[in-house]
């Protein structure tokens, strides 16, 4: 670990699938996980979601806060984002911003022990899938992405994926999505920007003439 | 605890509004707009809104901390926007107001939109304070609303709202349909400015006798629009140019006539001598003289806030809240979401059970 860091409790928050908070050591270390499968109520649960998984995580100062950035919903996937800036806002500590499917990729990694490529596959809604695809992990033991995330058509996935391993992701691990925020920290690396991953323009259709109304 | 120190956060349309209050006292009213954003599209769009939410949200709220001259831990509690308005830019605000709690420990208050408006008036230290009841007009892009106050805290009805657009919403396709800019309201009153208002008579939404029955405080702009619509094409049919100045001060006409004619009928109906102002359609200098002068005929005292806390603001949400803690009440539990159609009537959403 970074000599640097003094080594002190990250909470994690990811709305892009379900709501999941997560706090762990900086060393990996779970402390507490508080998840909502649901894929909607984003903001009915985040608060609740937050206490119980504070509270269960025991002493100890938080010192980041990761936040999933996407791909995910639109609507659900802001929630997250604006609980774990506001938090850190309160706190007066950074937030660490980290693409969900990396999350992903790190739990079929270290816990399924998935090797070689494969691809994280989740719902982008109007029949398009996000893909990523992933080829182990790096030396900061971050999940190493070969191919950036794109949406593709559901029904044209596979053909996209040609023959990487497909991983279908419903649900997200905020302890992992913290995990691969401590290891940016200790690596001092940036993993995303400021704007969350849309992958798309903002829906809409800008109105031509005004439509005719007839005498 | 008499002099609550807040922070409101209001995100239901394309204000990103920040406000703190001390009690009755303004200490900031902080406000980003994706106005701009949304001009190349005449009106709001929602998707556009809330993602410029989630950038203002974070620069508003240091800027109103710094404007106030306060800190976070100084807060007594944190207070947001429920609803109504548009779901996913609200939910941004709730997202948001949770987790800042949530980080500093402090109650949270999740309040009524609408009712904030009325809130906005306890700011202005300069006037007597809001007298009970009042009959409320309050207009922008998204409500056009009639209400009946009889305590801010407490007890709220709705009498009418309107059936289709908001009156901002009509003045922005009006404006549209004359080839003027986005926002439509001040362009409209530029146009205006060497128009006739009795060049056109153009008709008045759910006035007619047969209407008042059922929608005596109702609002309907669709059919004003329609007619404005009408006539423009005549114009163009018969190649004569169109009179703008004329059509956008009879439309303007048009809506002040129907909003101050109902407000004032709720308040001779009711026997209600108050008329409060807000939204921010209440920027028309036409709407304001107007309703003063028919008000002052009809015996009726006319309050309005200033401008700036009249247009969507953090500082009406915080007011608010400070009034319930004021009064007592307890704060909201963490359950509530966003509800895009709140009812008035639902001045705190989700106040926590008292433990006995
Ligand atoms: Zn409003």
């Amino acid at each position: 670990m970074n000599p640097d860091y003094p080594g002190e409790v990250i909470l994690a928050v990811d709305t892009s699938l379900g709501t999941a908070v997560a706090l762990i050591d900086d060393d990996g270390t779970l402390r507490s996980d508080a998840s909502a499968a649901d894929p909607l109520g984003h903001a009915e649960v985040i608060g609740d979601l937050l206490v119980r998984a504070i509270s269960d995580a025991g002493s100890g100062e938080i010192a980041h806060v990761v936040a999933g950035m996407g791909p995910g919903p639109f609507t659900g996937l802001r929630i997250g984002i604006a609980a774990a800036r506001a938090f850190a806002l309160g706190r007066g500590i950074p937030v660490i911003p980290v693409p969900s499917h990396l999350a992903a990729a790190l739990t079929a990694i270290e816990r399924d022990a998935v090797s070689g490529p494969f691809a994280i596959v989740t719902d982008a809604r109007r029949r398009e899938v996000a893909i990523t695809v992933f080829d182990g992990a790096d030396a900061d033991g971050i999940p190493l992405v070969t191919v950036d995330t794109r949406l593709v058509p559901s029904m044209d996935a596979d053909e996209h994926l040609d023959g990487v391993r497909r991983i279908d992701v419903a649900t997200l691990s905020a302890v992992d999505l913290a995990r691969v925020g401590a290891r940016a920290v200790a690596a001092g690396r940036t993993l995303a920007g400021d704007e969350p991953l849309y992958l798309r323009h903002p829906d809409v259709t800008v109105p031509g003439a005004p439509k005719k109304v007839g005498r | 605890m008499t002099e609550p120190l807040v922070l409101g956060i209001e995100t239901s349309c394309d204000e990103t509004g920040i406000g703190v209050v001390r009690g009755r006292t303004l200490l900031s009213n902080t406000i980003a707009s994706s106005m701009d954003e949304h001009a190349r599209y005449g009106g709001v769009v929602p998707e556009v809104a809330a993602r410029a939410h989630l950038e203002a949200l974070q620069p508003s709220i240091d800027a109103a901390l710094a404007e106030a001259g306060v800190r976070l831990d100084d807060l007594d509690a944190v207070a947001v926007t429920s609803g109504p308005g548009l779901a996913g830019a609200l939910m941004v605000g709730v997202g948001a107001a949770k987790g800042l709690a949530v980080a500093l420990d402090k109650p949270l208050y999740a309040v009524n939109h609408l009712v904030g408006h009325i809130a906005a008036d306890i700011l202005t230290p300069d006037s007597d304070p809001l007298e009970y009841p009042t009959i409320a007009l309050l207009v922008s892009g998204g409500h056009t609303s009639l209400l009946h106050v009889r305590d801010l805290t407490t007890d709220v009805e709705m009498l009418g709202e309107t059936m289709d657009d908001a009156a901002g919403e009509a003045f922005d396709k009006v404006a549209r349909l004359l080839s003027l800019p986005y926002p439509g309201g001040p362009e409209i009153d530029r146009a205006a400015l060497d128009g006739d208002p009795n060049a056109i008579r153009f008709p008045r939404g759910l006035s007619r006798a047969s209407d008042l029955a059922k929608h005596r405080y109702d609002f309907s702009f669709s059919g004003l629009k329609t007619a404005v619509a009408r006539w423009v094409e005549r114009c163009e049919a018969d190649g004569v140019p169109v009179p703008v100045a004329d059509v956008a001060a009879s439309f303007r006409e048009a809506v002040v006539d129907v909003l101050v004619t109902k407000a004032l009928a709720a308040c001779a109906d009711l026997g209600v001598p108050r008329l409060l102002l807000g939204g921010g359609v209440i920027a028309n200098r036409r709407l304001r003289e107007v309703a003063l002068t028919r008000a002052e005929a009809a015996g009726v005292t006319v309050r309005i806030p200033p401008l700036s806390l009249c247009t969507d603001n953090g500082a009406m949400i915080a007011a608010l809240a400070a009034e319930l803690i004021a009064s007592g009440r307890r704060p909201s539990t963490f359950a509530f979401g966003a509800d895009s159609t709140l009812p008035v009537t639902a001045i705190q959403v989700d106040e926590r059970v008292a433990v006995m």
